[in-house]
C-alpha cells in the first residue's frame, strides 16, 4: 500500500465531471479529501489523500492529466520561521485548517504542525518570507 | 485643571512621571473615572506597525572625484529618483529592482542600509562643466554617506476599510491575498493602540511632533498626503475609514529593523513595514474621553476588492473586537478574518516608548502648527484641458 498527498488543480470546463468517481472505481483507490474549493464553472482545487497499490496511483495521475486536471505533490512540512515573522497576521485567514492561528494573549503567530494539511495556499500570503516550504 | 506640554517634562525629568499604554489606560479609566484619570495620568503612548507603502528615504552620496551629476541612480539594481542636487537622491518603498522584479525593492535597499549591509551604487550622467563624470559604480553603506533619513509622504491611517472578495478567484491586493468568495477578509489598523484614533481631532498630535519612528526618534513633517479628515465619525470621534494621515521625518542612521522592514506582498508589490509610536500627553478630561477608546468603539466598512473601481461596494460595518476574534458575517457568511498589520508590534513599540519616556530619554513636545481639521481627498479626473 502506498499512499500520497496531491493537489489538483480543475480547469472550469473540468469542474463538473465526476472524477473522484473514477478515481475510486477504476483504480481501486482509498482517497480521503483534506480540502476542496470547487465550484461548477470556476476553476477548482482538491488536497486529496489518496491510499493504494503504487502502480495504480501512477495510472490514476495519468488519467487525471489525459481529463486535463493538473496534479501536485503537497508539500512534504511547512516551516514558520519565527526569527522573520512580524506576527502580522496576513496568514490566519488563508489557514482554513487553523494550524497557523494568533495567540490572543501575545497576539504572536502559532503554527500547529499537527493541523496543517499542507495545501501551501499561506506560502505566498505571507510579505516577509516567513513561511517556507518544505519539499 | 489642564496641564501642559512643559509641566509634564518636569515630571518626566523629575522621575514621576505616570505613563500608561492605549490598551492600559482602558481599564485605568473604567476604575478611575474620568477627572481622576485626567488628573494622574500625564501620557499615553500610541502605536502602529503596518505597511505603509508612501515611505522612502533621501540619501546623500557625498562627492566622488571628479565629481558627478548624477542622472540616473540604481540602489542595488533599484532605481532612485535623483532629479534634485548633484549627490541627492530620494528611495521609494516599493520601487522594484530592475534585476530582480518584486522579490526585492527600496524597502529593502532601506532595511539594507539600516542593517549596515553595503549597497552597489551605480550612476550615469551627461557631464557638465562642473560634474565631468558620465558614469560612476561603486559601493555605499550607512557610515560611508553623508545624510540618510526617511521622508514619508503618508503613514498612520486614521483607520483603513476592510478587504473581501466577492468573485470567483483569488486577487492579490495591497491588502494582501484575498481567496474567492467572501473567503477571507483582511484588516489593517492597530485599532485602540492607532495613535490618530486616540487624539481623533488632532488636538496634540500635529507639525513637529516628536515621535518614536522605525526604532529612532522622529518628528511630523506635515499632514499626509491624503489626509481626509472630513470622513463621516462617530460620536467618539473615530472615522469610519481612512481619515487623518501623517508626513513623518527621522534619521535612517539610528533606526533599527526589528521596527522597519522590507515586505512583499505577492503580486502586488514591495512595500515597507513601518512601526511608530507617538506619545499623547494627557492635557484634559476630554483627552481622556477619546484615549479610552476600545476596539469595540472602532468601527470600520469592509470594501469588497474585486471590484476595480475607486469606490468599491460596501458591506456594512464591524468593529475591531469582532475583526481580532478571528471571524465576522459578511452576506450571512462566516468569515475569517487576519490582520495585514502587526498589533503584536505596536504593542511592543508602545510599551518601548512608555519606558523611553519613564526613563527621561524622550521629552513630549507642542506642536508647531495644528493638521487641518477640515479638507477632503480629491479624485483625479481624465479630462480634456478645457473641461478642467
Amino acid at each position: 500500500m502506498a499512499s500520497e498527498k496531491l493537489i489538483l488543480d480543475f480547469p472550469k470546463n473540468v469542474v463538473t465531471k465526476p472524477i473522484v468517481y473514477h478515481v475510486v472505481k477504476d483504480f481501486d483507490l482509498e482517497f480521503n479529501i483534506l480540502r476542496a474549493e470547487i465550484t461548477p464553472n470556476l476553476e477548482g482545487r482538491m488536497l486529496l489523500e489518496i491510499r493504494g497499490k503504487k502502480d495504480k496511483i501512477e495510472e490514476c495521475k495519468n488519467f487525471l492529466k489525459k481529463e486535463g486536471v493538473q496534479t501536485r505533490e503537497a508539500t512534504q512540512e511547512i516551516i514558520l520561521d519565527k526569527e522573520l515573522c512580524v506576527n502580522c497576521g496576513a496568514c490566519v485567514s488563508l489557514c482554513f485548517s487553523h494550524a497557523l492561528a494568533i495567540n490572543k494573549d501575545t497576539y504572536e503567530i502559532e503554527f500547529d504542525k499537527d493541523k496543517c494539511v499542507l495545501c501551501g495556499i499561506c506560502l505566498n500570503g505571507c510579505p516577509v518570507n516567513a513561511l517556507k516550504s518544505k519539499i | 485643571m489642564p496641564k501642559t506640554i512643559e509641566e509634564i517634562n518636569e515630571k518626566i525629568k523629575n522621575g514621576n512621571v505616570v505613563v500608561l499604554t492605549a490598551e492600559e489606560i482602558i481599564d485605568y479609566v473604567q476604575e478611575n473615572g474620568i477627572k481622576k484619570t485626567a488628573k494622574e495620568v500625564d501620557v499615553v503612548t500610541t502605536a502602529t506597525f503596518g505597511p505603509m507603502c508612501s515611505s522612502g528615504a533621501f540619501i546623500n552620496f557625498g562627492h566622488s572625484d571628479p565629481p558627478i551629476k548624477m542622472a540616473k541612480v540604481w540602489l542595488n539594481d533599484v532605481p532612485a529618483y535623483t532629479g534634485i542636487a548633484a549627490v541627492d537622491s530620494y528611495i521609494g518603498a516599493t520601487e522594484l529592482s530592475e534585476s530582480e522584479g518584486m522579490n526585492y525593492g527600496g524597502a529593502h535597499v532601506i532595511e539594507d542600509l539600516i542593517s549596515g549591509k553595503n549597497i552597489r551604487l551605480r550612476s550615469t550622467a551627461y557631464g557638465t562643466d562642473c560634474y565631468p563624470r558620465k558614469e560612476i559604480n561603486t559601493y555605499i553603506n550607512k557610515q560611508t554617506i553623508n545624510q540618510a533619513y526617511l521622508f514619508n509622504p503618508r503613514n498612520v491611517y486614521q483607520n483603513y476599510s476592510v478587504a473581501t472578495n466577492s468573485s470567483g478567484k483569488i486577487i492579490y491586493t495591497y491588502m494582501g491575498k484575498l481567496l474567492p468568495h467572501f473567503g477571507n477578509a483582511t484588516y489593517s489598523c492597530a485599532g485602540q493602540l492607532n495613535p490618530l484614533i486616540n487624539d481623533p481631532y488632532y488636538r496634540t498630535i500635529g507639525v513637529g511632533t516628536k515621535i518614536f519612528l522605525g526604532g529612532g526618534v522622529g518628528f511630523v513633517a506635515w499632514q499626509g498626503t491624503q489626509h481626509n479628515p472630513e470622513v463621516e465619525r462617530l460620536p467618539n470621534g473615530v472615522p469610519l475609514g481612512g481619515a487623518g494621515t501623517l508626513a513623518l521625518i527621522g534619521d535612517l542612521k539610528n533606526m533599527n529593523t526589528k521596527f522597519i522592514k522590507a515586505a512583499i506582498f505577492t503580486g502586488y508589490g514591495v512595500t515597507m513595514f513601518m512601526g511608530v509610536g507617538i506619545p499623547i500627553p494627557v492635557i484634559d478630561e476630554e483627552m481622556v474621553e477619546y484615549l479610552k477608546v476600545k476596539d469595540e468603539d472602532i468601527y470600520v466598512s469592509i470594501s469588497d476588492y474585486s471590484v476595480q473601481r475607486r469606490n468599491k461596494p460596501t458591506f456594512g460595518k464591524v468593529n475591531y473586537r469582532q475583526l481580532r476574534e478571528g471571524k465576522i458575517t459578511i452576506n450571512k457568511r462566516e468569515v475569517p478574518t487576519g490582520s495585514i498589520s502587526s498589533y503584536q508590534k505596536a504593542r511592543e513599540i508602545a510599551i518601548l516608548l512608555k519606558k523611553w519616556i519613564k526613563d527621561n530619554n524622550f521629552l513630549l513636545t507642542s506642536p508647531v502648527s495644528q493638521l487641518p481639521a477640515s479638507g477632503s481627498t480629491k479624485p483625479l479626473n481624465i479630462v480634456n484641458e478645457e473641461e478642467i
